[in-house]
């Protein structure tokens, strides 16, 4: 049986990086809710650092160099996918935006996404809310109503802060995995096939 | 006549050698390109192709024009463009155009249509860049339907009706200059070229072959769908983009500040991840050679191949040397390498001869 796959895209550039902490988490989170299905689960976390030259070359060139076409089909044909992003200077980073830049603006159609952001601070968390959840509106992507943010502050160990950012990457799993469940049979299916010359004409008087 | 079709294309950009700052005047570069196109012919080379763009740093605005002159200085060569704005101009002046110039060029004149790769000269010409895929299908139905009726009633979207038109002079011979429709992204092209059955030209030149590979691939397929012949028979012509010299290193060495400082191609991939990832080949005149002949293998036997010569601000006289190289060393190996193991059954490049004797043959047999 096809597997469902989740791939989250992280794109902190520390290492380690609490940007691909919270990634991880969400996918290991969104992966345990899944795995009671029938389907198997696969989840995959893709650190965007990696790539950073080669995005770059995409914007140059127009065109992915191999290992970033890799990935892009990846994200592309995932059933869901998760998108970590640290804030700088009050909006997702760079790097981050380049990334969903250089794919195929069609690509992403009724993808569930999970948006999630790191944070010196919890003062910018609402750029998930002016920043990342408008961008995927705009791919006409399903994005997830809870988006998780987490401040330095958020990873101190046992105090409530850190249950209520576990809390939060449970209900966000939760909403991410029923989204892929219910999301139709025919989604993502790609939609390339050839429209007939004919009907071009006819759309212009031209038949 | 020829199987493969050999030949180069020139976008008439205008770009500063970066090795010794000089930039050319436009009248140099117009000048160079006609020099370029009349040493195609005397390197043995079947096609030359001009751009056509109506802003700085590129000169060729006036295609039939600057082909009209070569074509009176020329014997044997077949005269293009790389393309012809289907989308701006106004199809009633292609068809008089392009038949003006076949008549002065004794047929050797065939073109490429596209839609241009600059947004603002939409507006420039009184069109939205937003309607470019119904200009082109609109635009080119009227110049399909001038060039074969003599009496032309048209309306449509794009532009103002005509009552009982003809389009002046009437093709050579009757038989229209062979359209090639170029594209790099749009599979509507690649139908609307496979639904006349006319031909497809990839310009891979800044592609992986797996893009080029699936756009040829689904030409062939609705050629067959339309019935114009098997996929395989479809009419496919490909670019790419070459610097050589005797040693590969001393090519390398040479074109590296060009390729770093070129607007096409510099400051992304090093000059050896591009080499790897798109048909540009720096280096000796047999890996070009063996490059090209991989080409083949991905789109299958094809009718024409032309090469970016005068590309990243590169000097006429280097631009020269490589034609000589292109032509005595290159070409004559690739002509007999694709002719090995061709099918008998797959077309031969079309030419004005070709498309006559093709038109006698319907005739006879109808």
């Amino acid at each position: 049986m096809k597997p469902i796959r989740i791939v989250a895209v992280s794109a902190g550039l520390g290492r380690p990086s609490s940007t691909r902490l919270l990634a991880d988490r969400l996918a290991e989170a969104t992966g345990r809710e899944l795995e009671s299905g029938e389907r198997p689960v696969e989840t995959r976390v893709v650190e965007l650092r990696d790539l950073a030259g080669a995005i770059a070359d995409n914007m140059v060139t127009g065109f992915p160099a191999p290992a970033l076409r890799e990935v892009i089909e990846e994200v592309t044909e995932a059933d869901g996918l998760i998108a970590v992003t640290p804030i700088f200077t009050a909006s997702y980073s760079g790097l981050f935006k380049s990334f969903f830049d250089v794919i195929d603006n069609a690509a992403l159609r009724g993808k569930p996404v999970l948006i999630a952001a790191t944070g010196g601070t919890p003062r910018h968390s609402l750029a998930l809310e002016h920043a990342l959840r408008p961008m995927f509106s705009y791919l006409r992507a399903t994005v997830a109503p809870t988006a998780v943010y987490a401040a330095s502050e958020d990873w101190g160990g046992g105090d409530t802060r850190h249950d209520e950012l576990s809390a939060r990457i449970g209900r966000a799993a939760r909403e991410l995995a029923h989204l892929v469940r219910t999301r139709p049979e025919t989604a993502g299916a790609d939609t390339e096939a050839v429209v007939p010359f004919q009907e071009h004409l006819a759309s212009l008087g031209l038949d | 006549m020829s199987a493969v079709q050999f030949g180069i294309f020139t976008v008439g950009d205008v770009t500063t050698d970066p090795t010794t700052g000089r930039t050319p005047t436009e009248r140099e570069r117009i000048k160079a390109m006609v020099t370029i196109a009349l040493k195609a012919e005397e390197v043995g080379l079947d096609v030359f192709a001009t751009g056509e763009h109506h802003n700085p740093p590129f000169v060729p605005s006036s295609p039939t024009t600057m082909l009209g002159w070569i074509a009176a200085r020329t014997e044997r060569l077949l005269l293009s463009t790389s393309t012809t704005l289907i989308t701006t101009n106004d199809p009633v002046k292609i068809a008089e155009d392009f038949a003006m110039l076949q008549h002065l060029a004794d047929g050797r004149v065939d073109l490429m249509l596209g839609r241009g790769n600059t947004g603002p000269v939409y507006p420039w010409f009184g069109q939205d860049i937003r309607q470019g895929i119904p200009l082109a299908i609109e635009n080119y139905a009227l110049l399909h339907k001038l060039w074969r009726e003599d009496v032309v009633d048209w309306q449509g979207r794009f532009r103002t009706p005509l009552q009982g038109f003809t389009s002046t002079p009437r093709p050579m011979d009757g038989v229209p200059p062979f359209v090639w429709h170029g594209s790099i992204r749009s599979p509507e092209i690649a139908e609307q070229a496979a639904y006349y059955g006319d031909g497809f030209f990839h310009n891979n030149i800044f592609w992986p072959k797996e893009h080029t590979q699936k756009m040829v691939a689904l030409y062939r397929e609705r050629f067959a769908h339309y019935g114009h012949g098997t996929p395989e028979q479809a009419i496919v012509g490909l670019g790419g983009q070459v610097f050589m010299r005797k040693n590969s290193q001393d090519a390398v060495r040479e074109f590296r500040p060009y390729f770093d400082n070129a607007p096409v191609y510099g400051h992304g991939p090093s000059l050896e991840e591009f080499t790897e990832q798109t048909p540009l080949t720096v280096g000796s005149p047999q890996q070009v050679i063996d490059r090209t002949l991989t080409f083949r293998e991905y789109v299958g036997d094809y009718q024409r191949q032309l090469f970016l010569m005068d590309h990243a601000g590169l000097p006429l006289k280097t631009v020269l040397e490589q034609l000589d190289m292109l032509g005595e060393e290159v070409v004559p190996v690739l002509r007999k390498e694709f002719a090995s193991g061709r099918p008998a059954n797959i077309p031969d490049a079309p030419t004005h001869e070709s498309l006559v004797a093709r038109r006698e043959a319907e005739a006879a047999s109808a």
